[in-house]
């Protein structure tokens, strides 16, 4: 499933579209550490976190990570949007905590 | 020989910018038709050091060469230097400010990510003087 579906499906906002239509989420990866995400994070999978700074971007964008989830209703400022748009991230946003969109994301992932 | 080389200042004073290098090297080997696995292993390796010359040292220079074998990067600054180089690779351990920690690094991770994503890598470090990490990823 790409992002935007899963957006779609779940009713996630999207910030910043990217790659986020070309490209299938094959796993996830929830952390607000971004030396572990940068670590442990792998290509493709959907990065859950509420940390929300440029850094997260770079982060995205050197793990290759299929998208940015905010999570709990945090948002990037407009510095981050705009970075993100140009870098071809797709960022996405919830109001739900971590957990809920592992439930979901492992739904569709075929993990629970 | 077929050597491409790439130098970068990293500025210091721009926790925001940190990271600016590591894209540039990324995008370089994207073009050039370097296998993913390898790009992913070379951009997390020197965004943590990159990371790590800003946090610690007010920047450096980065210098990376390629050969159609193997990509070596050089990270060097003029920081304060590392005492204990073999505590400072053990994970978890951090001598980073709360501000860095609030941002999501200072986890003591940024050492140990290095290595494990480098195949070689070699840290020359002098307190006072400033520190020297070699890293290389071998292409084939």
């Amino acid at each position: 499933m790409t992002p935007i579906a899963f957006a779609e499906k779940y009713g996630l906002r999207v910030v910043s579209e990217g790659s986020g239509g070309c490209r299938e989420i094959e796993g996830a990866y929830l952390s607000d550490l971004l030396s572990m995400v940068m670590g442990r994070a792998q290509e493709n999978d959907a990065f859950v976190t509420v940390m929300a700074n440029l850094n997260t971007l770079a982060v995205a964008v050197l793990a290759d990570v299929a998208c940015v989830i905010l999570c709990e209703g945090i948002h990037f400022d407009d510095a981050c949007v705009a970075r993100a748009k140009q870098q071809e991230i797709c960022v996405l946003e919830s109001d739900e905590p971590a957990f809920a969109l592992a439930l979901k994301l492992g739904r569709e992932l075929g993990k629970c | 020989m077929n050597t491409l080389k790439w130098t970068y200042d990293v500025d210091g004073s721009d926790f925001t910018r940190a990271g600016e290098a590591s894209s540039a090297v990324k995008k370089n080997l994207r073009k050039l038709g370097v296998p993913p696995e390898v790009i992913r292993k070379v951009s997390i390796a020197l965004y943590e050091g990159e990371i790590n010359m800003v946090i610690h040292a007010n920047g450096g220079v980065i210098t990376v060469e390629m050969t159609p074998e193997r990509i070596d990067m050089v990270l060097a600054d003029t920081g304060k230097g590392i005492p204990d180089i073999e505590q400072a690779m053990k994970e978890g351990w951090s001598t980073a400010p709360d501000e860095v920690r609030s941002l999501g690094f200072g986890a003591g991770m940024g050492l140990p990510n290095m290595k494990k994503y480098s195949d070689e890598m070699r840290i020359d470090s002098t307190v006072g003087v400033g520190t020297t990490v070699y890293m290389t990823v071998y292409i084939k």
